[in-house]
């Protein structure tokens, strides 16, 4: 999808998400106006583990068929998802310290976040100490596909500890909570879902100019 | 009377790491029996055809016959064929040449192990020292440990990448010899090496390589081994 | 000798040689569990914390154990002996993770006497229990430990990369075997099944994918 068209509507859903969050949706009853961040810490949540489960899917591509574009696309899910689990864990630290009056709640969620941030920090540092480029994408898709194996694993694990984390809200049948928090969440998602589509294509493009130098590099370098 | 299988066969093999090209079509027929010596600058891509020839590494396309046997196809029926010996003995410091051997005739699945093991230690010279650990063993005595174990398991093809360097005058010789042995019982050796001297001393072909390709193939009496080898090797230079 | 008793055979007989995984490992875990004790003094919070304090020697010590071992490998290149071997790769990654358990069990049973001591505990039922919930465990950490160890070698940073991949990953290990543990210990075991039985998903899951994913790690 043309790149501009995607940065034109990130920009504009989130400004209306912004909209919605902070002045369309009603105050919530027991937690007060601190509660609305969960407009922004739900979708970037959700943003990590579906940078988990691409960077899975796309590992598991590159060594089936061993053409790089597969492993530039895991490197980018990975780049993604270790940002929004980090916002999710800061916003999620924001949204904790007003309501339970501690930091770190060390409820299920939270702690599932961290793992993943620190699952996508050990797949960049491992990329990071390995110079040749055929090695790096090898090794590396084969730990970006056992990570996001771990993450199903993770998050039964993590439920192993009593959770502070509010109940899921939004059930498969949509129930508990108000229509107008419900909408505002879904701007909410849709803000991120363009914003992340366009933050994934740019960097899609820039790690293929950065393979393409390095190619010419080495045509430079050969002749 | 069908032909034996050539006991390597290459058919335009190429490798690629990434965007460097290692390998671009290499295409090689080596008879059983021949003793092939092949040179090539540093980054010709001897090595890395060896190693795939080994089935230590894959080719990004091409096929490769030991025997008759695709490796990619059964990779262990054609490594039970295969010896191989690059500057590393591979062997472990720990155990002393003896369990060393004892360990990779298991592995290769050989019976009748002990005996094969002591002729074999007599031959390149460790009868003395079979059981004390390598890691007490001169880097000369260790480096035969690790030719002992090329040849442990009885292969047809022996592929050797640059092992004279490293080797003592002794040893060197004592190379030489078993090498020729191998080939008089009708195994196939190929070698590569910088030294065209060492390299012509006992081949029977000659090839070069230069940029992932076989740029000369003949007999290694020709005369026009040494000019190719000049050409390629010495001046540095394609054509 | 099959080939894959054949490698585990030459394991055990090389650190009888030499002795230094083992000890190295024991010796790591007993000061993790010296460095608790004196750091968290006061009765009650030593016997909440003991689970934990117990997993993260076992943990640290794991780690050395595993670098060790490969390192007998990546030292001469005796991984490329292996790897011209008629031997599938899967199963030398089987063979050098049944090395990695004993050499990790073996320490971790002298550790555990070590922390019964420190925390005043009875060798009791508690204690088969708890070395049943470290055997689980230890498969676990073993089976992926083996396959990370092998991608850290390749590094620039080589053994010090581990930890960083492997502390993450094992967390679901981790996290149950302390659960487990603490269950065990309190004589509370009504939920015990389901740490137990993510341990064993987890073993399962990461044996499983090592054993097909190995050859692309070993490829030359």
């Amino acid at each position: 999808m043309n790149k501009r068209i995607l940065a034109t509507a990130s920009l504009a859903l989130m400004i209306a998400a912004l909209y919605f969050a902070l002045i369309y949706a009603p105050t919530e009853a027991t937690m007060g106006t601190i509660q609305r961040i969960f407009y922004f810490h739900l979708p970037q949540g959700i943003a990590s583990y579906v940078s988990a489960l691409l960077l899975g899917f796309a590992s598991l591509m590159y060594l089936i068929k061993r053409d790089l574009h597969w492993d530039r696309f895991a490197y980018c899910s990975a780049e993604l998802g270790v940002m929004f689990a980090s916002t999710s864990i800061v916003t999620g630290m924001i949204w904790a310290r007003p309501v339970w009056n501690t930091w770190w709640s060390g409820d299920a969620r939270l702690n599932l976040q961290l793992i993943l941030a620190l699952l996508f920090v050990g797949y960049l540092m491992l990329r990071a100490y390995l110079p040749e480029r055929e090695q790096k994408a090898r090794l590396s898709t084969v730990f970006g596909f056992l990570a996001a194996l771990d993450v199903p694993i993770n998050y039964a694990a993590t439920r192993i500890w009593t959770t502070l984390h509010p109940e899921p809200v939004v059930g498969p049948g949509g129930g508990g909570l108000d229509p107008q928090m419900k909408t505002a969440l879904y701007v909410s998602f849709l803000a991120f879902g363009f914003l992340y589509a366009y933050l994934f294509t740019q960097r899609l493009e820039i790690a293929n100019m950065e393979d393409e130098v390095d190619h010419l590099q080495h045509v430079v370098e050969a002749a | 009377m069908p032909a034996a299988d050539p006991a390597l066969e290459s058919q335009d093999v190429r490798k690629t790491f990434g965007h460097f090209t290692a390998l671009a079509g290499v295409t090689l027929r080596v008879a059983r029996g021949e003793f092939v010596a092949l040179f090539g600058r540093n980054g010709a891509g001897k090595t890395t055809f060896l190693k795939v020839a080994a089935t230590l590494s894959r080719p990004s396309s091409g096929k490769i016959f030991i025997e008759g046997i695709d490796i990619l196809k059964d990779p262990g029926q054609a490594r039970r064929r295969i010896g191989f010996l690059s500057h590393n003995a591979s062997v472990y410091r720990d155990l002393s040449p003896l369990e060393n051997l004892k360990f990779f005739c298991r592995l290769y699945g050989v019976s009748d192990a002990e005996d094969r093991i002591m002729a074999l230690l007599d031959r390149v010279g460790l009868r003395r020292r079979a059981g004390d650990p390598v890691r007490s063993l001169s880097r000369g005595l260790h480096q035969r440990v690790g030719i002992a174990r090329v040849f442990v398991h009885n292969p047809t093809l022996i592929l050797l990448d640059e092992p004279y360097t490293g080797l003592d005058a002794q040893a060197a010789v004592m190379l030489n010899e078993v090498l020729d042995e191998a080939v008089q019982n009708g195994k196939t050796v190929v070698l590569t090496t910088h030294d065209i001297e060492q390299g012509l001393r006992a081949a029977t072909q000659a090839a070069v390589m230069d940029r992932g390709t076989l740029v000369f193939a003949g007999a290694a009496g020709d005369p026009a081994v040494r000019d190719a080898y000049a050409h390629y090797i010495r001046s540095g230079t394609a054509p | 000798m099959k080939p894959l008793p054949a490698i585990v055979f030459k394991d055990v007989l090389i650190e009888l040689r030499n002795k230094e995984t083992v000890s190295a490992m024991l010796v790591f875990g007993v000061l993790v569990m010296v460095i608790f004790n004196f750091a968290f003094a006061t009765g009650g919070a030593a016997q909440t914390i003991a689970p934990g304090a117990l997993w993260v020697a076992f943990s640290f010590a794991g780690i050395l154990g595993l670098n060790r071992s490969l390192s007998i490998e990546t030292d001469n290149d005796c991984l490329q002996g292996l790897l011209l071997a008629p031997l599938d790769r899967g199963d030398l990654y089987l063979g050098k993770v049944a090395g990695n358990f004993v050499f990790t069990v073996i320490a971790e049973m002298i550790i555990l006497p070590v922390f019964v001591a420190f925390n005043n505990l009875q060798f009791d039922m508690k204690i088969v229990w708890t070395i049943a919930v470290t055997l689980l465990g230890t498969l676990g950490f073993v089976s992926v430990g083996t396959t990370l160890s092998m991608i850290s070698s390749h590094t620039r940073m080589k053994e010090v990369m581990l930890p960083i991949l492997q502390i993450p990953m094992t967390m679901p290990v981790v996290i149950s075997a302390v659960s487990a543990t603490g269950m065990v210990l309190r004589g509370e075991t009504a939920g015990i099944s389901f740490p137990l039985s993510l341990l064993g998903i987890f073993s399962t899951v990461y044996l499983t994918a090592s054993y097909f994913l190995f050859e692309y790690i070993v490829e030359q």
